[in-house]
């Protein structure tokens, strides 16, 4: 049994699911030779060959619409955006032709592509190698939104996106690619099914709710929370979209407070979201305010990027805020 | 400029395309059917019996002859302005009218507006309304086709304002550097809604831009409906072989406003309207045509008037077709319906019922612009 990394989980669920699928390809700028930025795509050149391992020129748009086509024409394409931060010359492909043309052609033109994006900050990327967009995508029905915080969530979500039909936004961890391992399911069938959060933690005080990379700050702020006995259920939601309320809400109906922590800025961030979800269908249930913990609402910065991003002291101090109500 | 008839309806033996009499009188019969489709949509919006309509009067050259080199195996990705690329590849009248009307036959449930069409059965990709968003597809639909090693092709067409947009750009540099079989076909129709193509680019013609892109580009007499079928025919034949792409420019005119929304005479002149309607793709085929001996004055005027009946007969029968059920509003934005969306659906269904919300303040509300 080897222990992988979520990089490296990226890598051998790609490969595993290339050598399955031959209508699976690839695309994405220094994605051959160069195996990627984050080396994501290593060695997959070298096994598959060019013309499914595509090397594109720097332009978003292109790569997305390309590969909208290409899923129309039979394949299975997967995308890689260097950065989430460079999306957005492809945000058209995404909005206006990926997600809507299943709708709009009442059913005959679905486009199925997975686009991966190394999403989050804390990797000294200032502005443009660090946010979290994950609520744009959300915003937009036809989409789903994976983020996994895991290598084996990766794999598992992962492996569900590509054998899906739906398009994907694959929103990787890239804070945390290398730091979290853990070992990965031999079985080849091995899914994790969108819309099924993960309770890490059970607990009975405060239920915490967190998706990707700032997952595992939230473990820390469950120790600390810990030992001045606030007792805390941590909920991975895994995908935004589709979302799992109903493990929310159990939780929420338990400890009747409630702390949404993420790395996006908090201004209709996702978490506003899921507080008007639990607001809606459980506010009997709470017996302190809902509190949102997200970015501060302000561009990422670089010289601060450890300040500006939520701090495990900064998440114990939302979680006795819920407490202590 | 490729030109195989002149404006009188002369032409060159030499260059004519290699076209039996059935063709032309097919081509014929296509160009006017766009012909009256245009004055039909016009006057059913007028009415109120559509929502929207973009006129394509002008350009019935362009539509028919390139889309007349398609085979069935090949993908088409025509513009709002292409109904005859529809009619030339199959798609019954009735099927445009049910699009338009958007009811319960059309194959895209009603959720597009008028000439936003998609018909999968004849590979005629669904468009949207954003400009040149398209072209990147047809590039990926060619190099699909060429991974498996089959031998189709995609015609996509575009306005020459389209050829401003990022997409543009991306779809030629893609399909320059991966060699795919695709052909784009500009109907350089002189206005992207009101902005003349002078100050659209500073280009001397939107066919030189393949250039940059590495490959060919050809600029034709758009109103010759022999030359569009000429260039694009070698275009395809060049792609279906290996030999990547081409950018087609056809110089054509949009007598038309933009759509029933707009109102042209802002800005251009009546003057130039009447030196294009000199130029007229139909007058100019239909004598080319009488010419030849093909057909006569007096049987074009009978297949008018056999289009017109014909035409008139498939609106009355279609308009009886009722909406699509309200039940579509929540369909097909994924594979199966997530938690969420079912339960709206459900809720709204229990609420408002198949036929969807009634009464009278929602009969005021304002449908159409």
């Amino acid at each position: 049994m080897t222990i992988s990394n979520i990089v490296q989980t990226v890598n051998e669920t790609l490969r595993t699911e290339m050598r399955r699928n031959g209508n699976v390809v690839l695309l994405g700028e220094d994605i051959g030779k160069d195996g990627g930025v984050f080396r994501a795509t290593a060695g997959l050149l070298n096994e598959f060959g060019q013309e499914r391992v595509i090397d594109t020129p720097i332009a978003e748009e292109g790569i997305i619409g390309m590969a909208i086509g290409m899923s129309m024409n039979g394949l299975e394409p997967v995308v890689e955006i260097q950065f989430l931060d460079f999306i957005y010359p492809g945000f058209n492909q995404i909005v206006s032709e990926l997600a809507k043309l299943r709708y709009r052609s009442g059913g005959h033109f679905p486009a199925h592509v997975v686009i991966r994006a190394p999403s989050g900050g804390g990797i000294k990327g200032g502005l443009y190698h660090s946010q979290s967009t994950e609520a744009y995508f959300t915003h937009t029905p036809g989409l789903f939104v994976a983020t996994p915080s895991t290598p084996r969530d990766t794999m598992g979500l992962m492996r569900t996106a590509m054998r899906g039909s739906d398009p994907v936004m694959f929103l990787e961890p890239k804070r945390i690619y290398r730091t979290v391992k853990e070992e990965l399911p031999a079985d080849e069938e091995f899914t994790i099914p969108f819309g099924k959060a993960k309770v890490l933690k059970e607990g009975t005080g405060v239920t915490l709710v967190s998706w990707g990379a700032i997952v595992h700050t939230c473990k820390a702020a469950v120790e600390l929370a810990s030992k001045e006995n606030i007792s805390v259920e941590l909920i991975d939601m895994r995908t935004l979209m589709p979302f799992d309320l109903d493990t929310v809400l159990a939780s929420v109906r338990k400890t009747g407070r409630v702390v949404i922590a993420h790395e996006a800025t908090k201004i209709s961030g996702f978490g506003g979201e899921l507080s008007a979800q639990i607001a809606e269908r459980a506010i009997d249930s709470l017996q302190a305010p809902i509190v949102r913990l997200g970015g501060i609402d302000a561009p990422f910065p670089y010289a601060l990027e450890k300040t500006y991003l939520p701090s495990p002291e900064r998440i114990l101090r939302a979680i006795r805020k819920a407490a202590g109500y | 400029m490729l030109q195989v008839i002149r404006a009188d309806g002369e032409f060159d033996p030499k260059v004519e395309p290699d076209l039996s009499h059935e063709d032309l009188l097919k081509m014929q019969r296509y160009m006017l059917t766009v012909r009256r489709f245009n004055e039909k949509g016009m006057s059913l919006q007028r009415q109120g019996r559509i929502g929207f309509f973009m006129e394509s009067t002008g350009q019935e050259a362009c539509q028919i002859g390139m889309s007349y080199t398609l085979t069935p195996i090949d993908w088409a990705f025509p513009s709002y302005r292409d109904p005859g690329t529809c009619l030339v590849r199959g798609v019954p009248l009735s099927a445009l009218f049910d699009q338009m009307m958007g009811n319960s036959a059309d194959e895209s449930k009603g959720r597009q507006m008028p000439v936003h069409w998609g018909f999968s059965k004849w590979k005629i990709v669904s468009l949207s309304s954003p400009i040149a968003a398209k072209l990147p597809h047809a590039v990926g639909v060619a190099y699909a086709a060429k991974f498996r090693g089959e031998k189709s092709v995609a015609l996509a067409s575009l306005g020459e304002g389209a050829t401003s947009q990022g997409e543009f750009h991306s779809a030629m540099n893609f399909a320059g550097v991966y060699k795919t079989p695709v052909v784009f076909f500009c109907e350089n129709n002189q206005y992207a809604i009101s902005l003349p193509t002078r100050r659209q680019t500073a280009s001397e013609s939107i066919a030189i831009k393949a250039e940059a892109y590495g490959f060919e580009g050809v600029q034709i007499d758009g109103n010759d409906i022999l030359a569009v079928y000429k260039a694009t025919k070698s275009a395809v034949d060049k792609a279906r072989s290996g030999g990547g792409p081409t950018l087609i420019e056809a110089i054509t005119y949009r007598m038309g406003g933009h759509s029933t929304s707009d109102d042209a005479t802002v800005y251009r002149s009546p003057e130039e309207v009447e030196l294009w309607k000199k130029r007229d793709p139909i007058a100019r085929f239909t004598a080319y045509l009488i010419k030849k001996g093909v057909t006569s004055e007096q049987e074009n005027k009978k297949l008018i008037e056999q289009i017109d009946a014909e035409m008139s007969a498939v609106i009355k029968e279609r308009e009886q077709i009722p909406p699509p059920a309200a039940s579509t509003l929540f369909t097909d934005v994924y594979a199966e319906m997530p938690w969420h969306l079912r339960e709206e659906a459900e809720e709204f269904m229990r609420e408002e019922g198949e036929n969807g919300p009634k009464g009278e303040e929602y009969e005021k509300e304002p449908g159409s612009f």
